[in-house]
């Protein structure tokens, strides 16, 4: 819209100024002009049709046979080779990650294995820690109670000793109680058997 | 003649050949299309000279033309029809690159020429009839009789069918041809707009800029449609050599 109104200005200028090219007239009639001096308008004109298919005919005929026998078959064989080459990496790819998925398979068994062994060894070595300990506190025990057997042992020795002594010195001391109150010796049976006699009353 | 937005299509002899009374000359035309030949060609071979598994830059530009054009024939025609890749990349690639280099200015766009993309399109159509013929005998005239359709109706079908199917080439040809011719006047008019406002003064040059402004806005779209004009052919040749592979499979 604009622009026509700009083509008009144009026109009526083109008269005022005298120094104008004659181009510039031509510009709004350019088609009648070229109609006037070449004859034809010129892509329709017939008289190049035979050159130009001529050399259309060379130059595309050329062209179709180099895309043909090369460029055809090159960009095919990058596309192909790609293709070909991106399949391989992908089945390579695929095989890596099975092969990895193995190892960690692999890896998870042995570490099961390792910890189950682990546990075992642990399990072993708290079980002999027990028994040990069960054997220790047995054979203290048995020790011990063999110390308090001797003891009691040679406690009952002693106060046995210690009930004979104490018929002796019962004896003794009657003795010299006896000899103290009259003067007379008395003899050592009649002692003994008063001991013995006070002994089985006590 | 520097205003004219025709003048970009006219056609002048570089060498003049002449053989048997016709005029064969290498023109401004053929040079181009020999400039879009080499650079197509040159570029395609150079960027996968190297081979690389990891393509760097350019060879990816070029596994990427190759793989658009692969997945746009495989689906348009099947896996039978791609043993057109060749014909099929070499007329995107030439059609792209045609198109591409005609936005260089003062070069010549080869494909604004009726008679470039009609002997394209004829190429097309040819391929798609001989084809037929040679691999479905006579089966191939199935293409003009579909399946299904009442015997009352069928020879305006068949009629229908067959204007179509002539029409191809036309509209194959018209389509890629209009477009850039389109395309290129417009832009030479735009831009012709700023020269001559440009000359009038102060005024002119504050009023040429909006006819600027269409002028790089144009020379966008002129490359999207550089693009998208090579695409619809290629697609559309898909589409047609599909007739040649499965004729009445439509």
């Amino acid at each position: 819209m604009f622009v026509t109104s700009a083509y008009a200005q144009t026109a009526p200028a083109a008269p005022n100024t005298p120094a104008a090219p004659a181009g510039e007239v031509h510009t709004e009639t350019g088609v009648a002009h070229g109609g006037e001096h070449k004859g034809a308008f010129p892509p329709l004109d017939s008289t190049y049709f035979a050159s130009q298919l001529l050399w259309l005919v060379i130059s595309f005929g050329l062209f179709y046979l180099l895309m043909k026998k090369v460029i055809v078959p090159r960009v095919g064989g990058i596309l192909e080779h790609r293709h070909d080459r991106i399949a391989q990496d992908l089945d390579e790819a695929a095989r890596l990650k099975a092969e990895a998925d193995a190892a960690v398979e692999t890896y998870e068994k042995e570490l099961a294995a390792a910890r189950s062994k682990g546990h075992k060894i642990a399990e072993t070595a708290r079980e002999a820690a027990k028994t040990k300990a069960a054997a220790d506190r047995t054979a203290i025990e048995a020790e011990l109670t063999e110390k308090l057997a001797a003891a009691e042992t040679r406690i009952g020795e002693i106060k046995v000793k210690a009930f004979a002594e104490v018929g002796q010195i019962a004896e003794e001391t009657a003795t010299a109680i006896v000899d103290q109150l009259i003067g007379a010796k008395a003899s050592g049976d009649d002692i003994k058997a008063a001991v013995a006699a006070a002994k089985t009353e006590a | 003649m520097a205003n004219d937005p025709i003048h970009q299509f006219q056609i002048s002899k570089i060498v003049p050949i002449e053989i048997g009374g016709i005029d064969f000359s290498f023109t401004n035309a053929s040079l181009f299309m020999v400039a879009t030949v080499a650079c197509a060609a040159g570029f395609l071979y150079f960027s996968t000279s190297q081979r690389s598994v990891v393509p760097g830059r350019a060879q990816s530009v070029a596994e990427m033309s190759y793989e658009f054009i692969a997945n746009m024939l495989r689906e348009g025609a099947g896996s039978h029809g791609m043993k057109f890749f060749p014909l099929v990349f070499s007329l995107f690639m030439f059609v792209l690159t045609a198109n591409l280099l005609g936005m260089f200015p003062y070069f010549f766009t080869v494909t604004s020429q009726i008679i470039v993309t009609f002997a394209l399109a004829i190429l097309v159509v040819g391929t798609v009839i001989v084809y037929g013929f040679y691999k479905h005998g006579l089966h191939f005239l199935k293409l003009f009789v579909p399946s299904g359709v009442p015997g009352a109706l069928l020879p305006l079908v068949v009629a229908i069918e067959v204007i179509s199917f002539l029409s191809r080439p036309i509209s194959l040809s018209v389509r890629l041809f209009a477009n850039m011719l389109a395309g290129h006047i417009t832009l030479k008019v735009f831009a012709g707009f700023v020269g001559s406002l440009g000359a009038l003064g102060a005024l002119g040059i504050g009023g040429a800029i909006l006819p600027l402004i269409m002028t790089v806005a144009l020379t966008g779209l002129e490359f999207l449609v550089a693009f998208l004009q090579a695409y619809v052919f290629a697609v559309l040749t898909c589409m047609y050599l599909n007739d040649a592979v499965h004729p009445g499979g439509h």
